[in-house]
């Protein structure tokens, strides 16, 4: 299901992928993208063409267009899936819980039965084929249209990718405010990385939204991630845990980020990340 | 300016949260505390009902009976009165059942605003409000890291995956803040004397337009897959630790 405006020529693209038919609600009040009008959209074609399992790939959209439509239909939604099943018959959808320390196998107990799977839980797989095209009329309901966007989301672009380098070097707000983010330039500096920041730090202005990692942010799946003074969120890890080996320097012991950290340092970062950065320096030029 | 604002009471992470594996649910048996998310949005109707200088701010929560001692800080922080819902039926609750409880306590209700935290501290929900809005057929704006209301409208500024973009609303609304909006106050020590005598209301399954029955469950509880040997280190000799650590796994 595609939903936006002048979106009509993404919908064949998807073929390729493996959807044998691709809907298209093409209009111009979906050019912005609030969840409420979509709601209408998917819960209209939801009963139309009686579709018994719908699923999105969790995003800040994605979330609210599909708990919106939840309550619309009176139907079942689990979210932060990592996977999903049919066995005997019995969809079960598998959730990493209470900070990814427990694995839950969820359910549903009526239809449609509503997912949403966590950032980068597949690999989208190419197999060939094409899609049937089909155009969905678009009939909005009054309350879905007053919450307008009256200024868009503007891409900044500054600094090197994250995405592309082997090393990211991450701070977060344990740096204690925006020139603690010159060690972790250093450390990245040193190291041949990159510099990434959370979502907190980002929000209170310490360093650009471009570097941001999270579930908001970008996903990185670097070969080494640097976690500096970061307390390791879930919406954090979503967007950090295909990195090959983590390192984490926190203060308190029992930041979650240590729960999937390869090698946890505790302790003050304000003395470790300088030395650890003379001593990596003084490494690559001996 | 009437604001409610929607929270959520849960185990203490302090004392460590865990699923119980007889029901599937998370234990509630310990001590329940406010979610820190839900610190926010408080904080947030404080400021916005101190600024006009008039109002009132309302709490409503569904829960168990002993929530209503934890949704007590918020009365301490500064807000006027409080909505418990609670009833055995909502034990087990999911995400429309939940939604339901708080639009039939909302309905009784006439708020200009309805504010919800970022997520559940608890089941990592984050999106209760569009299910809550959806029920009460009223406009919603997301993860708001900076709110303005003027002349029946609001507007939030938000960070998704496209970047910051800026929403507006008439009001009534519902919008979802996040913790990046604002420092929540700690409960002064006349605040939280004068809590104990600030009206705390408790609404049965009846009041509120009866059970919407859960249609998710869980079925089965496992470990989470291994990630392979972790190490902790600490103290002097951290940094030379962590080259020691590069270099066997050649990473420098």
């Amino acid at each position: 299901m595609v939903c936006g405006s002048g979106v009509e020529s993404f919908a064949e693209s998807a073929g390729p992928f493996g959807a044998g038919a691709v809907f298209v609600a093409d209009d111009e009040r979906l050019a912005a993208p609030l969840p409420q009008p979509r709601v209408d959209v998917l819960a209209a074609l939801i009963r139309e063409e009686g579709f018994d399992i719908v699923l999105f790939a969790q995003s800040v959209l994605a979330a609210d267009v599909a708990a919106g439509l939840a309550a619309r239909l009176g139907a079942g939604l689990n979210w932060d899936l990592v996977d999903v099943a049919e066995t005997d018959e019995v969809l079960v959808g598998k959730r990493p819980a209470l900070a990814d320390s427990v694995w839950v196998d969820v359910g549903w107990t009526s239809s449609p039965r509503l997912a949403l799977f966590r950032t980068g839980a597949f690999e989208p797989v190419e197999r060939g084929g094409s899609a049937e095209v089909r155009t969905v009329d678009v009939v909005l309901e009054e309350h879905s249209l007053l919450a307008q966007l009256v200024e868009p989301a503007v891409a900044e672009q500054s600094g090197p990718s994250i995405e592309d380098a082997d090393v990211v070097v991450a701070g977060g707000r344990g740096l204690g405010g925006p020139e603690g983010f010159a060690q972790v330039e250093a450390l990245a500096d040193a190291l041949g990385g990159a510099v990434a920041a959370t979502r907190a730090v980002v929000d209170a202005g310490w360093y650009p939204y471009s570097a941001q990692v999270g579930q908001t942010g970008k996903t990185v799946s670097p070969k080494l991630y640097v976690a500096v003074g970061i307390s390791g969120a879930i919406q954090h890890k979503v967007g950090m845990q295909g990195s090959g080996t983590i390192v984490a320097i926190n203060k308190d012991p029992n930041a979650p980020i240590f729960d999937y950290a390869d090698l946890g340092v505790v302790g003050d970062l304000n003395e470790i990340v300088p030395a650890l950065t003379s001593l990596v320096g003084r490494r690559k030029s001996g | 300016m009437r604001i409610a604002v929607c929270v959520k009471a849960v185990p203490d992470a302090a004392a460590g949260r865990r699923i119980d594996p007889a029901t599937g649910r998370l234990d509630r048996a310990g001590d329940l505390v406010l979610s820190d998310f839900d610190l926010h949005p408080i904080e947030e109707a404080l400021r916005l009902r101190d600024a006009a200088g008039e109002g009132e701010v309302v709490v409503v929560s569904l829960g168990p009976p002993r929530a209503a001692d934890a949704i007590r800080k918020a009365l301490a922080m500064g807000a006027d009165r409080s909505v418990l819902v609670t009833d055995d039926p909502f034990a087990g609750a999911d995400l429309v059942t939940t939604a339901s409880a708080l639009a039939g306590a909302l309905g009784r209700e006439s708020a200009d605003l309805v504010l919800f935290g970022q997520q559940s501290a608890d089941g990592d929900g984050a999106c209760l409000w569009a299910a809550v809005a959806e029920l009460l057929r009223r406009p919603f704006i997301s993860q708001v890291a900076e709110l303005a209301v003027e002349a029946g409208s609001v507007t939030g500024r938000r960070q998704t995956e496209l970047g910051y973009e800026r929403i507006q609303s008439p009001l009534p609304a519902v919008v979802a803040v996040s913790d990046a909006i604002n420092e929540p106050r700690y409960p002064s020590l006349k605040g939280i004397m004068g809590a104990k005598s600030k009206p705390q209301e408790t609404l049965g399954a009846a009041e509120v337009g009866g059970v919407s029955p859960a249609r998710t469950a869980v079925l089965a509880l496992s470990p989470p897959p291994a990630r392979g040997e972790r190490r902790r280190i600490e103290g002097a000799g951290a940094p030379e630790a962590i080259v020691d650590f590069l270099v066997e796994r050649r990473l420098i």
